[in-house]
C-alpha cells in the first residue's frame, strides 16, 4: 500500500487511469471533469503510460472512438459531466447493447436548463435506461479504488458491460484530500490484461453493431437486461478480491450505524460523508437515525437494498434530481417501486436537494430529519427552496 | 479540527496556498482538505479559498459556514468583501497590510484577534514580485501553530522547484514579523 | 431444408448480437425485389466500368472479353448503371411476372 499522500481528487482520478495499461482515452473537456482530462493527457504526452490519446471534437466522438477502439480490443477510458454525457446520450445504449467494456469518469454535473455548472446527480440519471452499470464514489479514494476496478468488471467475460465511475463535480473533483495510491505492481497484480471475446481483425471476422428486426428485438433486449443483472455477481465478486487484497472493502448497499434505527437517511454519493456526521450528532441527542448509501445505481441491488431498509419506520430518500412532472426524485421512485408489495415497508419521505451545486451542510440533514417527522403525506418537496 | 477560509483575487495564488497547506498537513499525517469556492474565476476579481485540518478524518464536505481563522491575501479586499462573515467570535483574522493594526480595526469594526504582516513588502523583496501566497503560509503558521513550519518544505519543492528557495525565504520572514495586534 | 433464420430463443442470441459468420449478408437475395433487369449491348459497350463503379449493389462485375453483366441474384433494378452508361448500352427490361 502506498503511503496517504494530498491531491486533487480529479488529477488523482486521472493518475489511478494511469496504472491501469489503458491503451486509448478519447476525452473531451468540460468543467468540472477538464483536470482529467488535462492531466491524462499530460500523462500520456509526458510518455508515462503508452496509450492514445485522441483529442476528439465532441463528447459525441469521444465515444463513439471509445467504442470502436474497444470493438478492436483496446483498453478504454473517457470522462465526462452533464451536457457532455448528454451529448454522448444516443451512444451509450449502443455501447451497452453491443457489450464493450469502457469505463467512463463521470464528473456529476447538473445539466443545463438554465446553465449550471455545479454539482447534482442529473447527469446521470437523466441515463438510466442506458445499459451501463453505474456506481458512486462517495472520496478521494474510492474514486481511485473504483476508477481501476472498473476496468477489471467491464473486461470481465460474464459481464463485458461498460462502466461510469460517478464522482460529485467539484465537490470531488477539486478537492484536495489525503488518498492513498496502489503501486504499479499492485495493480498489475489486480488487474490482468484484457482478452476481449471478440474483435474486429481481418483474421477472424464478425461483424458488430448489426441491423436488428422486431422478430429478434424482444429477445435482444431479455439478452441485456440480463447481462446487466447478473453482472452484479461478478461485481461483488471483484469488490471483495480488492478488500483481500488492499483491505478497502466496497459493498452495492452500505450502512452507517442503521442497525435498530427508526428512521433512515439515504444518500447517494459525496454527500453520505456530511450525512453521517449528521448522523453522529442526532444519535448523541438521542434520536433514532442510521444512514444508508447507495453504491451501485445499476444494476439496481435490490436484495441487498431491502435488507440494508428492513425494520425502519421512516425512510428520508435524498435526491439529488429532478424528474420533473413525475411522482419523485429517481432514487425514491425506484425505492418506492421496489417495496411496493411488502409488507412493513417504511414510510418515504423524499427530498430533492443540493441542486445545481445548493450546499448541503450537516445543518441540513438534521433539519430534514425533523421535517420528515412531521410530514404527514408521501409527496416530494424541494428541500431548502425560498418561498 | 481548524477551518480556515482565505480571501484573495484570482491570479494571487490563493488556491495555491491552500492547496500547500493541505498538502503539509496530510505529510505530517494529518487529516486535510484544500477546496477553491467552486466555479469560473477570473484574475483580479475577489475569491475564497478553504482549508479543514483535523487530527481525525474529516468527513463534512460541505462549505466553511464559521472559520476559525480568515486569511486576506490582498488588502484592497478590506472593507470590499465582508471578511469577517461568519469568523468565530474566538477566531482569528490575519490580514496583509501595510497599515497599523489600529486602522483595521477601526475599519472593520473589528475587535477580535486580528494579526497583520506587511507580506506584500517582504513578497517584493524575496520574490520580486507583489505576489503574497506563500509569504502569508509563514504568517498562517505562527499565528495559528496548525502545523510545522518545516511540513511545508516539501510541497514548495514540489511546486516551486528552482524559486522554492526564495518561497521559503519569504515564508520565514512573514513568519517572524506577523504580529498580533493587541 | 427450411432455413432457421432467428435464433429461436432468447438465450441463443449472441452477446452483443455479433454475426460469427462472414459475409453472412450474401446469404439475403437482394435480386428477389427486381422488377426489372439491366441488359448489356456489347455492340455498344466500350468497357469503360462506370456501371461496375456506380452500381449501389456492387453486383455488377467485368466478365470475359471485359465486357459488364450484373449477377442477378443481388440486382435489385434500380437502373443507375442504365442511367450512367455513356454510350448508353444498357437498357432495362420488365421482368416478367
Amino acid at each position: 500500500m502506498g503511503k496517504r499522500i494530498g491531491m486533487e481528487v480529479g488529477i488523482a482520478a486521472a493518475e489511478a487511469v494511469g496504472l491501469c495499461n489503458i491503451d486509448v482515452a478519447a476525452v473531451y473537456p468540460i468543467t468540472p471533469q477538464s483536470h482529467i482530462a488535462e492531466h491524462l493527457s499530460d500523462i500520456v504526452h509526458d510518455g508515462r503510460i503508452d496509450a492514445e490519446f485522441i483529442t476528439v471534437e465532441s463528447e459525441h466522438s469521444s465515444i463513439s472512438a471509445c467504442a470502436g477502439a474497444s470493438a478492436t480490443g483496446a483498453r478504454v477510458y473517457t470522462a465526462t459531466s452533464s451536457q457532455g454525457l448528454m451529448y454522448m446520450h444516443e451512444v451509450l445504449p449502443i455501447v451497452s447493447a453491443m457489450r464493450l467494456p469502457v469505463v467512463m469518469g463521470n464528473a456529476n454535473r447538473a445539466i443545463a436548463g438554465p446553465l449550471n455548472i455545479w454539482n447534482d446527480h442529473s447527469d446521470i440519471m437523466n441515463q438510466r435506461d442506458c445499459g451501463w452499470i453505474v456506481m458512486h464514489a462517495e472520496n478521494g479514494q474510492e474514486v481511485i479504488d473504483m476508477t481501476i476496478q472498473s476496468f477489471k468488471i467491464a473486461e470481465h467475460p460474464d459481464v463485458m458491460l461498460p462502466i461510469v465511475v460517478n464522482m460529485d463535480g467539484f465537490q470531488l473533483t477539486h478537492m484536495i484530500e489525503p488518498l492513498e495510491f496502489p503501486t504499479q505492481e499492485e495493480v498489475n497484480k489486480f488487474l490482468p490484461d484484457r482478452v476481449p471475446y471478440a474483435t474486429l481483425h481481418p483474421d477472424k471476422p464478425v461483424s458488430m453493431g448489426c441491423f436488428n428486426m422486431p422478430e429478434i428485438f424482444t429477445e435482444t433486449m431479455k439478452v441485456k437486461d440480463t447481462a446487466l443483472i447478473n453482472s452484479k455477481k461478478t461485481i461483488i465478486k471483484i469488490w471483495n478480491e480488492w478488500g483481500k487484497q488492499f483491505g478497502r472493502n466496497y459493498k452495492p448497499v452500505e450502512t452507517y450505524k442503521s442497525k435498530g434505527a427508526e428512521t433512515l437517511i439515504l444518500t447517494v454519493g459525496s454527500m453520505g460523508e456530511t450525512a453521517s456526521v449528521a448522523v453522529d450528532e442526532l444519535k448523541k441527542a438521542g434520536k433514532s437515525v442510521g444512514l444508508v448509501k447507495l453504491r451501485l445505481w445499476r444494476p439496481f441491488p435490490i436484495e441487498e437494498l431491502r435488507a440494508a431498509i428492513k425494520g425502519c419506520k421512516t425512510l428520508i430518500v435524498m435526491d439529488r434530481s429532478v424528474t420533473f412532472g413525475g411522482i419523485g426524485g429517481p432514487v425514491a421512485t425506484e425505492i418506492k417501486s421496489l417495496i411496493f408489495h411488502d409488507k412493513d415497508r417504511p414510510r418515504i419521505v423524499n427530498y430533492l436537494m443540493g441542486l445545481g451545486g445548493r450546499d448541503v451542510t450537516v445543518e441540513d440533514f438534521i433539519a430534514m430529519v425533523e421535517r420528515a417527522a412531521k410530514k404527514k403525506d408521501e409527496t416530494y418537496e424541494f428541500y431548502g427552496v425560498r418561498e | 479540527m481548524i477551518e480556515i477560509r482565505w480571501h484573495g483575487r484570482g491570479g494571487q495564488g490563493a488556491v495555491t496556498s491552500v492547496e500547500l497547506l493541505a498538502l503539509a498537513a496530510i505529510e505530517e499525517g494529518k487529516y486535510a482538505q484544500g477546496f477553491p469556492a467552486f466555479g469560473p474565476e477570473r484574475r483580479g476579481a475577489p475569491v475564497m479559498a478553504y482549508n479543514r485540518v483535523s487530527e481525525k478524518p474529516i468527513k463534512i464536505r460541505s462549505g466553511i459556514y464559521h472559520p476559525d481563522v480568515v486569511v486576506v491575501l490582498d488588502p484592497s479586499l478590506v472593507g470590499l468583501v465582508n471578511v469577517t462573515d461568519g469568523l468565530k467570535p474566538e477566531g482569528l483574522l490575519i490580514v496583509n497590510t501595510s497599515k497599523p493594526a489600529e486602522t483595521l480595526r477601526e475599519q472593520l469594526k473589528y475587535k477580535g484577534k486580528l494579526a497583520t504582516v506587511d507580506a506584500t513588502f517582504i513578497a517584493r523583496e524575496e520574490l520580486g514580485v507583489p505576489i503574497a501566497n506563500t509569504t502569508m503560509l509563514g504568517a498562517v503558521m505562527k499565528a495559528t501553530k496548525v502545523l510545522k513550519l518545516e511540513s511545508l518544505n516539501e510541497p514548495l519543492d514540489e511546486r516551486f522547484g528552482k524559486i522554492a528557495n526564495k518561497n521559503k525565504n519569504a515564508l520565514k520572514r512573514a513568519y517572524n514579523d506577523v504580529k498580533l495586534a493587541k | 431444408m427450411k432455413q432457421k433464420k432467428w435464433p429461436e430463443a432468447w438465450q441463443e442470441v449472441t452477446p452483443g448480437c455479433m454475426v460469427f459468420e462472414p459475409g453472412s449478408a450474401s446469404l439475403y437475395k437482394t435480386g428477389s425485389w427486381r422488377a426489372q433487369r439491366p441488359i448489356w449491348d456489347n455492340k455498344k459497350c466500350i468497357k469503360c466500368g462506370i456501371c461496375y463503379i456506380f452500381c449501389p449493389e456492387a453486383c455488377v462485375s467485368e466478365k470475359e472479353e471485359g465486357f459488364f453483366a450484373a449477377n442477378l441474384d443481388y440486382c435489385k433494378g434500380c437502373g443507375i448503371c442504365a442511367h450512367e452508361c455513356w454510350p448508353q448500352a444498357i437498357v432495362m427490361q420488365e421482368e416478367e411476372v
